[in-house]
């Protein structure tokens, strides 16, 4: 319990110092703000602009929000179809690193000629960029049944649908959860990068805006915004994944 | 007196010349020569040899997770698969679920096998949680019903086990070396408890085991199998009274036994097909 207090201390201690460190770096080699703005003039832009900030902060937690969920939902659709054959597993796993190595960069502008401009693309690639790590990890738990449990299982004359609910899609749950705190930060990256290039909303279009009018305070401020919600999501997924499937990490928790 | 009885009736699970093979066309290895095997309702049977002689192939045969490439299986008389034949399986490694308390994993048989299924969501926490506990008290682990798998040492985690594979009352109970992860203290406890399980229960067991003291502590009849491709070299009947103890495994006439049977796999050449390797 003392442990886990001096640990947190001690990284909050680490970010704050960093902070601090980038503050006095500033004064003392007298960086001008249009290069790296100090933490503090970032923080009262935020402060003053908060009221402009905040419905593109909202556009961009939105999109993120259900560009993520339709991944998650479409994701483990497909990584139970992947993970519950062999077959299945061996024929699809060779598309799907081909279908993730592709730069999602990229595709926005393809997004863009078929939807046009604005909220769909955003959506579209942040759900395509964090489907890719829900589909292996699910369908790797999935697949990795012990030999020993399917055929206790089989012998009880268990159907497939049986294993899947009872065995195979609990023990995929830590998986799942892994690839749902990877997904929820890589989300924020497609929509951002979807909404620099294409879009008049969110948070990466008032960085673009503001670097072409050289507010650099502002693009700084914009990466608080995107680095704030980024952590709290990445937090509320650990809290959620230590209540679900706790059992998988004994030691910490439940003793 | 006993055995001789059990002997005498119609057999529940019979093997007539059932021979199995692996693999396709060129690689197809022979994992079981034709083989002959009857066993008798509440018959507590043990299938002996060396690794990879076909012990688990005959195991997964009667459990239907394999089919005999030659051959056929009986029940009770009729083909096997003709009716659905309750199984109740243990295997070296317990496969108790981390995510479910000892109460929950020993009732997943109930959860999924008929008749239990139908009644399973009005009787979880009435009948069947009786049930489970009385069973989890019989092998000594009442009060670990709400403990989770990690909490137990690995000779109770195999009690548990055992409590899974009978919890649904099956007319069959396919063990396959259930102990040859636990050392000799607890594997020689273990044997008291799955006795005495068997006694009460009178199920019908077919164990398959490295270990002749063992084999003869808890069967009735020993079958001993010999290497690949497998063939029961000789099939013999244990005549010491029940409820055997750890003691009588020290006994002359127990030491002569064993003395017997491994002679039969160590010394005993393949006379029959002496032209095969």
């Amino acid at each position: 319990m003392m442990d886990a207090i001096r640990r947190r201390a001690a990284s909050i201690s680490l970010i704050l110092g960093v902070f601090v460190l980038w503050e006095v770096a500033c004064i003392v080699f007298g960086i001008s703000s249009l290069i790296l703005p100090r933490p503090s003039e970032i923080l009262t832009t935020l402060y003053n602009r908060a009221p402009g900030i905040w419905p593109h902060a909202q556009q961009t937690l939105t999109t993120t929000l259900t560009g993520f969920a339709i991944g998650v939902v479409v994701g483990l659709i497909l990584g139970a179809l992947i993970g519950s054959s062999r077959l299945a597993y061996d024929t699809a796993y060779p598309l799907l690193v081909g279908i993730s190595s592709i730069p999602k960069v990229a595709v926005v502008p393809i997004f863009v000629l078929w939807f046009g401009a604005g909220t769909v693309p955003a959506v579209l690639t942040a759900m395509i960029i964090c489907i890719f790590p829900i589909v292996v990890n699910v369908a790797t738990g999935l697949a990795t049944v012990e030999p020993e449990l399917e055929d206790v299982m089989k012998s009880m004359k268990a159907s497939k649908l049986d294993i899947l609910w009872n065995v195979a899609l609990p023990r995929a749950m830590p998986y799942f959860f892994a690839s749902l705190k990877v997904s929820v930060t890589l989300a924020f990256v497609g929509s951002v990068v979807a909404e620099t290039v294409a879009s008049n909303r969110g948070v990466g279009n008032m960085m673009m805006i503001a670097s072409a009018s050289f507010n650099v305070p502002l693009v700084f401020a914009g990466l608080f915004v995107l680095a704030t919600m980024g952590v709290s999501l990445y937090v509320i997924f650990s809290l959620i994944e230590r209540r679900v499937v706790g059992w998988a990490m004994r030691k910490d928790g439940l003793a | 007196m006993m055995m001789s009885q059990t002997a005498l009736k119609t057999p529940l699970i019979q093997f007539e010349k059932v021979a199995v093979d692996y693999g396709r066309k060129a690689d197809r290895i022979r994992a079981l020569e034709p083989t002959d095997l009857a066993v008798g309702e509440g018959d507590f049977v043990a299938l002996v040899g060396p690794s990879g002689c076909g012990k688990s192939t005959l195991l997964k045969l009667a459990a239907e997770l394999l089919k005999p490439t030659e051959g056929n299986i009986f029940f009770a008389g009729r083909e096997l698969g003709a009716k659905p034949v309750r199984v109740g399986m243990a295997f070296q490694s317990s496969t108790l679920l981390p995510w479910m308390s000892i109460r929950d994993n020993v009732m997943l048989p109930l959860k999924i096998v008929p008749p239990f299924r139908q009644h399973y969501r009005a009787k979880r926490r009435g009948e069947y949680r009786d049930k489970v506990d009385a069973l989890l008290a019989q092998v000594g682990l009442d009060g670990f019903a709400d403990s989770y798998p990690w909490q137990l040492s690995g000779g109770m985690q195999q009690r548990a086990n055992l409590c899974r594979a009978l919890i649904h009352e099956p007319d069959l109970l396919l063990l396959d070396e259930p102990f040859g992860a636990l050392d000799q203290f607890t594997r020689e406890e273990l044997w008291g408890t799955l006795q005495a399980l068997w006694m009460a229960t009178t199920t019908t067991v077919i164990l398959v085991t490295h270990d002749l003291r063992e084999a003869a502590y808890l069967a009735n009849r020993i079958c001993i199998m010999s290497p690949r491709p497998g063939r029961i070299l000789e099939d013999r009947t244990v005549p010491f009274a029940r409820p055997r103890t750890v003691e009588l495994t020290y006994e002359p006439e127990f030491a002569a036994t064993i003395q017997h049977l491994r002679s039969m796999i160590v010394h005993k050449p393949d006379t029959s097909r002496g032209d095969k390797p």
